[in-house]
């Protein structure tokens, strides 16, 4: 796959402008104080251009669902903002965002609860063409057949029921579905990784096909870099709602800067017993901490091996740290050769 | 002598849909301190089989049909329930996938880690308490006094796991059978778990049956693979072998389908179709309907392992007359 898109192009279709989206804690029955926050994301700046993947990836609980759904608008912002094709989604109202969804669009990470059991695949992919009013109810039947046929599905099963398709192959259905409307931008959220392996090739085959073939953007969130590392143009890595590290996916998970993504590319075990035996594995202590109370300064200084005073005390900015490279470490320059 | 001997074990299913046939005719050994892996996608019989070994499979609706699994010279298939006793949980243990399901959340840590010594070992509650003090700092628990005396959910993901590990060792077992034990983790906190499962072995000298569907997981863990597909083993050999020379088309498929493996932005390799359905009888090799080998001989005959080398048995019938590579 060429990567056309390497450097982000002027105007991106997508734009994240330090979003955050923090969600309120609260305890009592009757009378309810508010506790805490949970910051799930925190300051996310990220842009996408036309056709490209963006990878994102990171630990449970980092925010990368989160991030999904804010851009979505399916949960609230708190702040900062997020920009589809120039149009601020952040401050539309309902009906605005109603006609942005139709080129803003899903796929969930488990296709055993996101389609509706009691909804044949005709039905579930002829309400979004329905809802929208982009087809007529004459020619309805054609327009499922031939979404069905892009994503390798026979029209003959339009009137099954979830339950009689495999894992993949629902994958394949809720993809049809996101590709409805023909939408600009994909999300997608952990797409492969409920499916066993020999399905995991077919589902991420069909991906970046439909990206190529329909100049698709697409935001890919998965935990398995090796996936992510196959499918993105870029990768980006969040821990504890920030992004850490941002760059050309090859490049992020063969020379990695920050001591988190260091750590979190040298954890994924190689298919491959000679290199798997010999070399060094940076073994990170602990958990990933608690959003609530996160730690200060770097929220990764209390797992990282090369933290100092300075990093408990000051929060690393995004910065740019080499060619088409951003890395959130105040000591990267030190520790690169290391 | 090996330490297990698995001979022809089939483990059936007998639903009101059919008579699944989950694991249909293994074999396998394992000696002293080896480890050795099983590999398959879900469904494949990879956790059945071990479920066999350990007396957990559900009866009604599950039966085990035939074969013998023979630990130290005792059929754990077909012993007195006091012999059984006297093996599973003390020589034997197991560790699972979900350490929030396989922990009780009604008991505190310090109770589940204690009751295998009170029962296997005869122990004191006093003495038992201190081993159990000992096994938690082994696996890496900060703070056991404290930690000892909390409920299951007030531990994290990693954290739990380590408890089970904990509470798996703590008889000093021959074998552990871990099934999938890291594939609930991130990967930061796998590799914890999987570092500790090696230093645990170092320590204990134990055999370990590991149990996954990961085959990055196996490469740096294990002495031996075996791959199963459709309740069957098709390949088996030392790791090394497995990953730069497989043989069964089965095995070399599932090597092409991994992005790790594959160039950037190639196309992967997919198997078509999809696993047999287990619960309709399976003539030839469980395999044929996907193979790109298959002949009408591979749909009638039921393959059996041969081994093509020393230490490298496997079951494609094109592979052992020489036809494919």
């Amino acid at each position: 796959m060429p990567s056309p898109a390497l450097a982000p192009t002027p105007t991106p279709i997508l734009e994240l402008r330090d979003v955050r989206t923090h969600f309120p804690i609260s305890s009592g029955f009757l009378f309810k104080r508010h506790v805490g926050t949970v910051k799930a994301v925190d300051g996310v700046t990220l842009s996408v251009a036309r056709g490209e993947v963006l990878g994102l990836v990171g630990e449970s609980g980092c925010g990368k669902s989160t991030l999904a759904r804010t851009i979505l608008q399916l949960v609230p912002t708190t702040g900062g903002t997020v920009v589809l094709s120039g149009q601020n989604l952040t401050t539309s109202n309902t009906a605005e965002i109603l006609t942005a969804r139709r080129d803003l669009q899903m796929v969930f990470q488990d296709p055993y609860a996101s389609l509706n059991p009691r909804m044949t695949v005709f039905d579930t992919l002829a309400e979004p063409l329905l809802v929208h009013g982009v087809s007529s109810p004459a020619d309805i039947n054609v327009r499922v057949a031939t979404l069905m046929r892009t994503v390798g599905l026979a029209p003959r099963f339009m009137q099954k029921y979830p339950h009689e398709f495999s894992g993949g192959q629902r994958q394949r259905i809720a993809i049809a579905r996101a590709l409805a409307l023909e939408p600009k931008v994909i999300i997608a959220d952990e797409p492969v990784s409920a499916l066993d392996v020999s399905i995991q090739a077919q589902i991420l085959n069909l991906l970046a096909q439909l990206v190529r073939k329909m100049n698709l953007s697409l935001v890919f969130i998965a935990h398995d870099l090796s996936v992510v590392k196959h499918i993105s143009d870029r990768i980006a890595v969040m821990y504890l709602g920030k992004i850490v590290e941002l760059g050309r996916a090859v490049d992020v998970i063969e020379r990695p800067h920050h001591p988190y993504t260091r750590a979190l590319v040298s954890a994924i075990p190689t298919p491959d017993p000679d290199i798997e035996r010999t070399r060094q594995r940076i073994v990170l202590p602990g958990d990933p901490p608690s959003p609530i109370n996160p730690p200060s300064g770097c929220s990764f200084h209390p797992r990282c091996p090369y933290a100092r005073d300075i990093c408990k005390a000051t929060v690393p900015p995004l910065a740019p740290f080499a060619t088409d490279r951003d890395v959130a470490c105040l000591r990267a320059a030190e520790i690169s050769d290391l | 002598m090996p330490l297990l001997s698995v001979t022809d074990l089939r483990t059936y299913f007998h639903t009101r849909s059919g008579v699944y046939r989950a694991v249909d005719g293994v074999s396998f050994s394992l000696e002293r301190g080896e480890t050795l892996g099983i590999v398959g996608e879900s469904g494949s019989g990879k956790s059945v089989t071990c479920y066999s070994i350990m007396g957990l499979i559900p009866t009604p609706p599950g039966r085990i049909e035939s074969g013998t699994a023979v630990f130290d010279g005792v059929d754990l298939l077909h012993c007195t329930p006091t012999q059984s006793r006297a093996i599973r949980g003390k020589r034997v243990a197991m560790i699972f996938q979900d350490p929030m399901t396989s922990l009780n959340p009604y008991m505190r840590i310090s109770d589940q880690l204690m009751e295998p010594l009170l029962i296997h070992e005869n122990l004191s509650k006093p003495a038992a308490r201190q081993r159990a003090l000992a096994a938690l700092e082994s696996v890496g628990i900060n703070d056991p006094d404290k930690r000892i005396n909390l409920y299951p959910h007030e531990f994290s993901g990693g954290m739990r796991q380590r408890v089970m590990i904990a509470m798996a060792l703590i008889t000093k077992p021959e074998l552990l059978i871990a099934d999938e034990p890291t594939t609930a983790l991130d990967v930061t906190v796998q590799a914890q778990i999987l570092e500790l499962i090696k230093k645990m072995q170092r320590e204990l000298g134990m055999a370990v049956i590991f149990i996954t569907h990961d085959l990055g997981v196996v490469s740096g863990l294990c002495d031996r693979v075996q791959v199963m597909y459709a309740g069957r083993i098709v390949e088996s050999t030392d790791t090394r072998t497995l990953f730069h020379s497989p043989r069964h088309p089965y095995t070399r498929a599932l090597q092409r389908s991994i992005p790790a493996l594959q160039p950037k932005g190639t196309e992967l390799y997919t198997i078509s179709g999809m696993p047999p359905d287990l619960s309709k009888p399976l003539p030839g090799c469980g395999f044929s309907a996907r193979c790109e080998h298959a002949t009408d001989l591979c749909r009638a005959t039921t393959p059996a392992l041969a081994a093509i080398s020393p230490n490298h048995t496997q079951s494609c019938l094109r592979v052992q007359a020489g036809d494919i590579l």
